[in-house]
């Protein structure tokens, strides 16, 4: 449950990352890819290697999606029903990727934020990405 | 047995070396109660947990976190038996504090959050991926005596 203080943090933080989505996203990439090598498995078509073109285009890809699911936080479903339709029947990642991938997220956003990504920063945006991440696998079966 | 190469065994050495055991355990634990508020029921003794201020403001947390810490520490000086070196603990929080290990990668994702807050940009992708696998294997580690 996300309170009116925690949509508005969202969307402030995430207005802050659209400028830096590429750096953003493929850093977050680049650390899950690192830290869980399964989750390379499902990338096998691209070259995901530090810096590569598919890594940054991904990346930037994400970022903007989670973007704009912060701006129609109360109309997620309806927001995201073509990525959530892809990733069910076209992807089908086994879904505790996304936990992975969030956390990564997580640690990139912390890097870079420092004390400012404090401990109710964190809270808010976990439970965003949560929110994002269940939509995502609503179709899954 | 879990193989570490040097390079992992480096890493893990500088990241403890740069912690101060003070700060980054109290904040780490801070977080947990925080970001996960389920883990507060293993803390009914410490008294104010109602918000996160509080939570951040009181001392049977900071102190706890600060115990916690020093027992990654052990595990660290430990690493070619973290399993042995963990097995009274492991007894311990299942036998006595009947803690649900679950709860044990919660806050090794917080504090894997602060060092990355603390280090910033320095906790490069390679860097966290030796922490995380270090921080499994302690996390296994203490699961291993719950029956």
């Amino acid at each position: 449950m996300l309170s009116s203080a925690e949509k508005e943090l969202i969307v402030e933080i995430w207005t802050k990352m659209t400028p830096v989505a590429e750096e953003i996203g493929s850093e977050a990439l680049l650390r899950m890819f690192t830290t869980f090598p399964k989750t390379k498995t499902y990338f096998s078509h691209l070259n995901i290697s530090a810096n590569s073109e598919h890594l940054r285009s991904h990346g930037k890809k994400i970022v903007e999606a989670l973007a704009e699911g912060a701006k129609n936080i109360s109309t997620l479903t309806t927001t995201l029903a073509p990525l959530s339709r892809f990733h069910a029947y076209q992807l089908r990642i086994h879904p505790t990727n996304f936990k992975l991938f969030n956390h990564c997220i997580l640690v990139t956003l912390a890097c870079r934020m420092g004390d400012d990504f404090t401990p109710v920063t964190h809270a808010a945006i976990d439970k965003f990405l949560s929110a994002f991440s269940a939509v995502l696998a609503e179709k899954f079966r | 047995m879990v193989a570490w190469t040097a390079e992992e065994r480096a890493f893990i050495q500088d990241i403890f070396s740069k912690l101060n055991y003070e700060e980054a355990g109290p904040k780490a634990l801070q977080r947990a109660l925080i970001v996960y508020p389920w883990t507060q029921r293993y803390f009914g003794s410490f008294g104010n947990l109602y918000n996160a201020d509080a939570i951040i403001n009181n001392p049977k947390v900071a102190a706890h976190g600060t115990v916690v810490l020093h027992g990654l520490d052990r595990a660290m000086k430990n690493m070619d038996d973290i399993k042995n070196t963990y097995a009274e603990l492991s007894v311990l929080h299942s036998e006595k504090l009947h803690v649900d290990p679950d709860n044990f990668r919660l806050l090794a994702d917080c504090l894997t959050i602060v060092i990355a807050s603390t280090m910033g940009a320095a906790f490069t992708a390679d860097m966290q991926a030796a922490w995380q696998k270090f921080l499994a294997v302690v996390v296994s580690a203490l699961q291993r005596q719950y029956h």
